[in-house]
């Protein structure tokens, strides 16, 4: 089954690293990247730009509302997934726990996928 | 407790700094009793976060805890009984029972107003620009009186004054507590908007060995304006002045050479140049452009966009450049405005152009470096070296920083190395 790792962090503070520290949280997740590459369940990863880039589009109405900002109004932001192949949840759950010790705080939602098509980006 | 503990926990604090200010501030209507109180509770937090793990919500711990601690030192004051010690509120584990119901009474609609009155009381404006950035980063972003004092090259004491001063001029010029409307909230995004961009450029304008110790305040500025838009969601005029900062700081690594001398713009390496800071600024830039309303923050970022969309300096369409800042002289008209859409005019329409252009400004910037920078330039392109040597050494003598006096130098050995060329008639 192929599942995805949702990253939710507090923005605000992922946005008050300074960029040793960050460059340090990228570096040890680095690693269990690579180990899940090596494995071959590594699909593509993503972080995203902060929320104050977003745009959301409500389909609730018609035509449909374009809004500033992300989705939700939550406490924590998505800072970004993974897609990753699990054959179940408690693997899944190990790999979840893996890369939170390397990057602890927060949350990840793991959810699996219904439909996926292969990254189709150039150089992807 | 370990590095990493104080690591993580400075983090939070700084993070969650502006909301719990703000809101102490709007309870106790007096930033000193504010400050005393979010200093006690982060002393607090530094014992108990360790400990019990971060709070679920770090930001109504510390008003929580604050706002007692400060009760707590007035009823002792007084001889009366103590509150209990957030040992007790927060209990085991840090996620009690007792926080969850404080974080749902605290009223999140407060937060954005709390955070905006709080950098807006930094910026009254009778308040020196200088004044005004060293009070916010004291207040709003928790730096200590010495890190400040660091980043604008004066002795501690010095800075104290300065800070003391300036506090007691916010205090004298009162706080308005009442929730804005929507003019009151306008304008004190507008005030708030330039100290921030002031705040940027602080960090950003410094150069040579100073680059170190004030590009935090670039950082600072970038982390303050995306807490506002996270607040104010439509606001075109932040979103405007975050692409720009943000393009602009996008440059930082390549706008040095190893000497740390000023590369110029056309030659900067711009494989150095960083993507997702340009990415972030090109879409925020698409965000404010649906609002229609063009602030001079958003035109200022558009030309700093096709700075950034120009795989080469050659690449640079510098027409569109031009026509943008003919759009900033018309909402925003300024001798430095014209100033600067002449180096795009002497792309397009040549020297003489851009010269004509800003020879009737020589009154207003009689002493601005840049002014004499660009009309040395001009008058060397039009083989007028003894004029452009007259404006070089002008520009010289009024340097801020020995990058820009180094920068101008090259151009003088560039007009004295070709200088024979220039005695033999010229076949143009």
């Amino acid at each position: 089954m192929l599942y995805a790792i949702l990253c939710y962090h507090r923005e605000d503070v992922v946005g008050s690293w300074t960029k040793e520290e960050d460059d340090a949280v990228m570096a040890k997740l680095a690693v269990v990247h690579e180990k899940l590459a090596r494995e071959g369940r590594l699909g593509p990863v993503a972080r995203l730009l902060p929320t104050t880039a977003a745009t959301t589009l409500r389909k609730d109405s018609d035509p449909p509302l374009v809004i500033d900002g992300p989705f939700a109004e939550t406490k924590e932001q998505l800072l970004g997934f993974y897609l990753v192949e699990g054959e179940t949840l408690e693997q899944m759950l190990d790999t979840a726990r893996e890369l939170g010790r390397a990057n602890p705080g927060g949350s990840y939602e793991i959810r699996p996928v219904g439909l996926y098509h292969p990254a189709a980006a150039p150089g992807a | 407790m370990t590095g990493a503990d104080m690591a993580w926990v400075n983090t939070a604090l700084t993070a969650a700094r502006p909301q719990a200010m703000g809101a102490l501030l709007r309870y106790f209507r007096d930033l000193d009793t504010a400050e005393e109180a979010f200093q006690e509770a982060s002393l607090r937090a530094l014992k108990a976060w360790p400990r019990n793990g971060p709070p679920r919500d770090p930001a109504a711990w510390l008003i929580f805890v604050g706002r007692n601690a400060a009760l707590d030192g007035v009823r002792r004051l007084a001889r009366q009984q103590a509150l209990p010690e957030e040992d007790v509120l927060v209990g085991e584990g840090g996620d009690g029972d007792a926080e969850a119901t404080l974080a749902d009474r605290l009223d999140d609609a407060d937060y954005r107003d709390d955070i905006l009155r709080l950098l807006f009381i930094c910026c009254p404006p009778d308040l020196p620009a200088t004044q005004q950035i060293a009070v916010a980063l004291r207040i709003v972003s928790g730096l200590s009186v010495a890190e400040i004092a660091r980043a604008f090259l004066v002795g501690e004491s010095a800075m104290e004054q300065r800070i003391t001063r300036a506090k007691a001029r916010i205090t004298r010029s009162g706080v308005a507590f009442e929730t804005p409307g929507a003019p009151e909230r306008a304008q004190r995004l507008g005030a708030v908007a330039a100290m921030l961009y002031l705040l940027f450029n602080e960090g950003y304008s410094a150069g040579g060995d100073t680059v170190e110790r004030r590009a935090p305040l670039a950082h600072e500025a970038i982390r303050l304006a995306r807490l506002l838009l996270r607040l104010f969601p439509s606001e075109p005029e932040i979103m405007g002045l975050l692409a720009l900062m943000l393009l602009q700081q996008s440059r930082a690594a390549a706008r040095f050479d190893a000497n740390g001398n000023a590369v110029l713009l056309e030659d900067q390496d711009r494989g150095r140049w960083n993507g997702p800071m340009i990415a972030e600024g090109l879409a925020l830039i698409d965000k404010a452009m649906r609002h229609g309303r063009p602030t001079p923050y958003l035109v200022q970022a558009a030309i700093s966009a096709l700075h950034a969309r120009a795989s080469t300096a050659a690449a640079t369409d510098w027409t569109q450049i031009d026509l943008l800042y003919a759009t900033l002289e018309h909402i925003q008209p300024s001798p430095v405005v014209t100033l600067n859409r002449s180096v795009a005019t002497a792309k397009v329409r040549g020297p003489a152009a851009a010269l004509a252009m800003i020879e009737p400004l020589a009154d207003r910037l009689s002493g601005y470096f840049h002014f004499f920078g660009a009309k040395g330039a001009y008058l060397s392109q039009l083989g007028r070296a003894a004029e452009a040597k007259a404006a070089f050494d002008r520009a010289i003598a009024l340097a801020h920083t020995p990058a820009e006096a180094a920068h101008i130098r090259q151009h003088l050995d560039r007009l004295q190395r070709d200088a024979p060329q220039r005695d033999a008639p010229s076949p143009t």
